[in-house]
């Protein structure tokens, strides 16, 4: 049991699990299914300034950081008792052209060559931490949800504006992915 | 229900709920107010959500790379399966008429339009591509002990608060 536990898990049975947490939060609490807004709440609870955006109770959107604090407890869990002691399997093609690129190291789930402390306070570093953290968190707020928030919850309840927004999410990937992360890799 | 009751919302609070609804995602409808320990279900749920996200391999940025190179299915298997369950569970709930275990009528707000969701929604993912997480994956990643990813985590902490400084500045 606790050996096939520590496989990789498949998509069905990891999709159907998130699929889940949206009857799951409507049923025990009328809430709807959103990950980034913890951010958002954070900002309120921490650092609201003189910000109108961040003046309201929190405290009422706790759920949310509660929430959040779940996870990554889980994943710790996860990480400790569950890991799977084998390297990532990755697509042939990906293997491939990411060695191209350097990145040889698949031993774990984060690229080691890229996302590892003495990466910091270099151009990578800039660039994969400090600007496309920043990235994330502005952009999610400005669109108004991420991919939980909009392509979960969002489709689940078929609203057009969360298709937009998902699209634009695939549109702004792969415009990384394809065109501008080449350079960055090889920084 | 010994610990809740209905509670009529002050002037106060009903412009705390304006302001939110300026997002959709941020309001919370549940009119009920419970002690903080009520919010330890939120926590179950996301336990179980973070060890997915580790054993799919949902917090792997080579599983982001590969997805956008559509080098691979899985992630398109993982956030197709969770939006036609999800899509279902909300049918049933519709149909059924299904309440809280409180009680409560259920409400998912509309989401309005509006060009935020296409401009931050670009920005969102080429930043997605970068660090291979979106906000949930980036709890994931922390916890699960890759700890250099406190500097994405704080980095998208002030990406939220300058969008919220510079918000009625940008087009939406």
């Amino acid at each position: 049991m606790i050996e096939t536990l520590k496989q990789p898990w498949t998509w069905y049975v990891a999709g159907a699990l998130i699929g889940l947490t949206v009857p799951y939060l409507l049923l025990v609490g009328n809430k709807t299914f959103g990950i980034s807004s913890s951010l958002r709440h954070l900002c309120a609870a921490c650092i609201p300034g003189n910000v109108k955006f961040f003046k309201y109770d929190w405290k009422k959107e706790s759920w949310n950081l509660f929430f959040v604090g779940g996870i990554a407890i889980g994943a710790f869990l996860a990480a400790n008792f569950l890991s799977n002691p084998d390297p990532i399997v990755l697509a042939e093609s990906t293997q491939q052209y990411l060695a191209t690129k350097g990145i040889t190291d698949t031993s774990s789930l984060l690229p080691a060559q890229i996302f590892s402390w003495d990466q910091l306070f270099t151009v990578r570093g800039l660039i994969f931490f400090v600007i496309g953290g920043f990235m994330v968190g502005f952009g999610t707020r400005y669109a108004g949800g991420c991919t939980s928030g909009h392509a979960i919850m969002g489709l689940s309840s078929l609203q057009w504006p969360s298709l937009v927004a998902t699209m634009s999410f695939m549109i702004g990937g792969m415009l990384m992915t394809w065109f501008i992360l080449p350079h960055l890799l090889t920084l | 229900m010994a610990h809740s009751f209905q509670h009529t919302p002050t002037p106060q609070e009903i412009a705390d709920l304006q302001t939110r609804e300026l997002d959709s995602i941020c309001v919370n409808e549940s009119e009920l107010v419970h002690p903080w320990w009520y919010n330890l279900k939120y926590s179950a749920w996301g336990v179980l959500f973070g060890i997915v996200f580790f054993k799919a391999e949902i917090i792997s940025w080579f599983r982001i790379q590969e997805m956008f190179r559509f080098e691979s299915f899985h992630m398109y298997g993982v956030i197709g399966t969770a939006v036609v369950v999800g899509m279902i569970s909300v049918q049933l709930i519709k149909r059924f008429k299904l309440r809280t275990i409180y009680g409560e009528e259920i409400h998912i707000p509309n989401k309005e339009f509006n060009k935020g969701q296409i401009f931050g929604g670009l920005l969102f993912g080429l930043g997605w591509a970068v660090t291979g997480a979106c906000p949930g994956p980036l709890f994931a990643q922390v916890g699960a002990g890759y700890s250099v990813i406190i500097v994405t985590f704080l980095s998208a902490w002030l990406g939220t608060y300058i969008y919220g400084v510079f918000r009625d500045k940008l087009p939406h």
